[in-house]
């Protein structure tokens, strides 16, 4: 099962590779991870995209809830949330490729945010399956390079994570 | 009145009640060296390898229960620490490491004896600081010993950069800390207790499982009193072992790979398995598969909420400190708590595998190791601190020598590592001074720290080392003879050194034993005439000796080797 753990952490220098060494050392899955500090410079939130059965994901919690720099773990997954991921996607943009991109971009709510006289960089927001769905639907020959942020995500309403 | 960090580290010290420390001096540790020269109210006991300095102070912890501290400078000195800061945290230990780094303003370039001290020992320790700044400092180290000794316990490290120590500052030491990241639960839910009572009620075939966490927490006494009231079986895991007294008529044994034929019976058929500070680990219930094949329920009280449903499926998990956990489970069964009747013939049963009598081992013309920790038994009355080393000594010592009080039984038993035996005692000493201390050891771990006889012969630690020579790496031989058809691959050990004569080099008395009439007598000798000597005894013991019962890895617990089928 694809699970959200989102983490407020103390900004310390070290703390992300506190996490990360967990998860490797303890052979835990991550398929993406993002951070940056919070409202509050002194922490951090950290969202880890994993996956694994129920029983993984509650040593993950546990194990995250151990670290002495973790101040709150949730798994976002298991309640209401909305979650996003950005890409960066630079695309060649030759003769009749050029108007097939924009259109592309449009139909995607993409953003063009780059233009040279070959090629195109288009802004994507969503979730990860529309960042997939928009690869999928260009010709791979015509992509360039991609990058993506993973995901980050909140839960809904009176969800909230906070110290 | 401003002081330097090297002063402000041994106000710490002074601060926290430190009265010694482990260490071994170098570059970036001298400004505090010479602090700690200036003062008496902390001593330095100099080893002569760092990983024995933190060896030594873990034993200081696990046989009081004060935090034990090691101070070492920075490059080699740190990667010398990195087995004994794995070991202590395998076992959850309290202990802080000070570690000497190079000058803030070098640091990542490769500086002479520069090495990523927080980045190599991470994944060992329960956690470490880099300190970046002189006013960090005091509080910094006021966090290492609340991190390190509250929760589950583990080592702390604090890297100091050398410029660090030569800076003046304020010293302030905080008298408490505050942490909003670091909160361990205390008090146990009230809820799942009364759960727990209910099914303690239940049980017909209950067992009290218990580990190292009843040690550390100091729990043994409860533990007792609650094992009393409920009149059920209680074993123990090898760092269980004097959580509860080895000669109650209650205790079934140590269980697990080399445990007892009741206890592994008991452990397995169980309806209800009451666990306390334990953690269900390989060593301990064998194949899981086949463990879980019994339908049972279990209780789990633990400090630490990731040792829960790890690797056993738990029916009432209770987070707390285990003594105040017990505390309420006896005062929730003063409301009428009533064992139930099945429970006599749960004992019948026991009864019949104890029977068995697993342990019972054939004399041979040779010296058995079984009977060298019988006549160690006898000879020191029980009383002893026996620290040990990792091999069949270690097991023999755990099977044969019966600890009635905690903190009295000294091993390695998660990282199981070689060469703890030495520095455990010199630790051991300098927490109890005026105890007993005799360290079990084998011709192949005792050499992975023998340097640590000079540091014995400076500070006089009697240590009585119990080397049970059979000249073999035994434990890997033993693995060898069953599993790999006798193909003993690198576990005979040739060119011994003559034991006595090297521990006589080092200053001390050694005594070779070769015949099983002379074992009592030599031991007598040793704890009596040679009370305040070092006594380095090597007892030359039956080479082809086994530890049983066995759990071969992979199997079950209940599907022992038993020395009666060999
Ligand atoms: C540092 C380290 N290296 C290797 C091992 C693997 N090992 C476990 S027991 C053992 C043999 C120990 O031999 P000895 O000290 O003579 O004890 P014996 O088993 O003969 O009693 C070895 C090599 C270990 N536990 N620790
Ligand atoms: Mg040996």
């Amino acid at each position: 099962m694809r699970h959200i753990i989102s983490i407020l952490i103390e900004n310390e220098s070290g703390a992300l590779s506190r996490v990360a060494g967990l998860f490797s050392a303890r052979g835990y899955n991550i398929e993406s991870l993002t951070v940056a500090p919070t409202e509050d410079p002194s922490l951090s939130r950290m969202t880890i995209l994993t996956s694994g059965s129920d029983e993984v994901l509650e040593q993950i919690t546990k194990q995250l809830n151990k670290l002495v720099d973790v101040v709150k773990v949730v798994d976002l997954s298991e309640a209401a949330h909305v979650e996003r991921e950005l890409m960066l996607i630079k695309v060649r943009a030759t003769g009749k490729d050029r108007e097939e991109m924009k259109r592309m971009a449009d139909i995607f709510r993409g953003r063009i945010i780059d233009v040279t006289e070959s090629t195109y960089v288009i802004e994507l927001t969503g979730a990860s399956s529309k960042l997939d769905s928009f690869i999928a639907a260009l010709d791979a020959g015509l992509i360039l390079e991609t990058v993506r942020t993973g995901v980050c995500g909140i839960g809904r309403g009176d969800r909230i994570l906070k110290v | 009145m401003m002081i330097s960090g090297a002063e402000i580290v041994i106000r710490c010290l002074q601060e926290e009640k430190v009265d010694c420390v482990f260490g071994y001096p170098g570059g970036s540790v001298l400004h505090i060296y010479d602090a700690l020269f200036k003062q008496d109210q902390v001593k330095h006991i100099l080893v002569r390898h760092e990983q024995a300095a933190v060896h030594a102070a873990d034993a200081y912890s696990r046989s009081s229960q004060r935090v034990g501290v090691a101070l070492v400078t920075s490059g080699p000195g740190v990667t010398n620490t990195v087995t004994g800061i794995a070991t202590a945290y395998m076992d959850s230990i309290p202990m802080v490491v000070l570690t000497g780094q190079v000058p803030s303003f070098y640091i990542g370039q490769d500086a002479f004896q520069e090495c990523d001290t927080v980045g190599i020992t991470r994944p060992c320790v329960k956690h470490n600081f880099l300190v970046k700044d002189v006013k960090d400092l005091a509080v910094t180290i006021k966090k290492a010993f609340h991190i390190a000794s509250t929760g589950r316990p583990g080592p702390v490290v604090v890297d100091i950069p050398k410029d660090i120590t030569a800076q003046m500052c304020e010293f302030d030491y905080p008298k408490t800390i505050q942490m909003r990241s670091y909160n361990p639960v205390v008090k146990g839910h009230l809820g799942q207790i009364k759960k727990a009572v209910q099914i303690l009620q239940e049980a017909k075939r209950p067992v009290i499982y218990t580990g190292g966490g009843v040690i550390l927490s100091d729990a043994a006494e409860q533990l007792t009193k609650l094992a009393h009231k409920l009149n059920f079986p209680v074993t123990n895991t090898l760092m269980g072992l004097g959580g509860y007294p080895a000669t109650d008529k209650q205790f079934i044994g140590m269980l697990g790979m080399h445990g007892t034929f009741e206890a592994n019976n008991a452990m397995h058929y169980a309806d209800v398995i009451l666990a306390i500070g334990a953690r269900f680990d390989d060593r301990v219930i064998g194949n899981p598969e086949h463990f879980g094949e019994e339908k049972r329920r279990v209780i789990h009280i633990d400090i630490d909420p990731s040792s829960i449903s790890k690797r056993v499926k738990v029916d009432v998990p209770i987070v707390g400190n285990v003594p105040d956990v017990i505390e309420e489970i006896v005062k929730l069964m003063d409301g009428g708590f009533k064992t139930d009747p099945e429970v006599a013939n749960w004992w019948k049963q026991i009864d019949e595998w104890r029977g068995r009598d697993s342990l019972r081992y054939k004399q041979s013309e040779h010296i058995m190791p079984q009977f060298v920790m019988e006549k160690l038994y006898e000879v020191t009355g029980g009383n002893a601190f026996i620290t040990s080393d990792v091999g069949q000594h270690q097991m023999f010592a755990a099977q044969y020598y019966k600890f009635d009080k905690p903190r009295r039984w000294i091993n390695s038993g998660g990282l199981g590592t070689m060469g703890v035996g030495l520095p455990y005692g010199m630790g051991v000493l300098m927490a109890n001074p005026d105890a007993q201390v005799a360290c079990v050891t084998g011709e192949g771990s005792i050499q992975m720290c023998i340097q640590e006889l000079s540091t014995c012969k400076q500070y006089g630690f009697p240590i009585k080392i119990i080397n049970l020579n059979n000249g073999m790496l035994g434990m890997v031989r033993q693995w060898q003879e069953m599993f790999y058809s006798k193909r003993y691959s690198q576990s005979y050990v040739t060119s011994l050194p003559d034991f006595v004569k090297l521990a006589e080099a080092y200053g001390h008395v050694g005594m070779k034993i070769e015949k099983p009439e002379d074992v009592e007598p030599a031991l007598r000798k040793a704890f009596t005439e040679h009370k305040d000597d070092l006594v380095f005894m090597d007892f030359i013991i039956d080479p082809g000796a086994n530890v049983f019962p066995m759990v071969a890895a992979g199997k079950g617990l209940t599907e022992m080797i038993l020395a009666e089928d060999i």
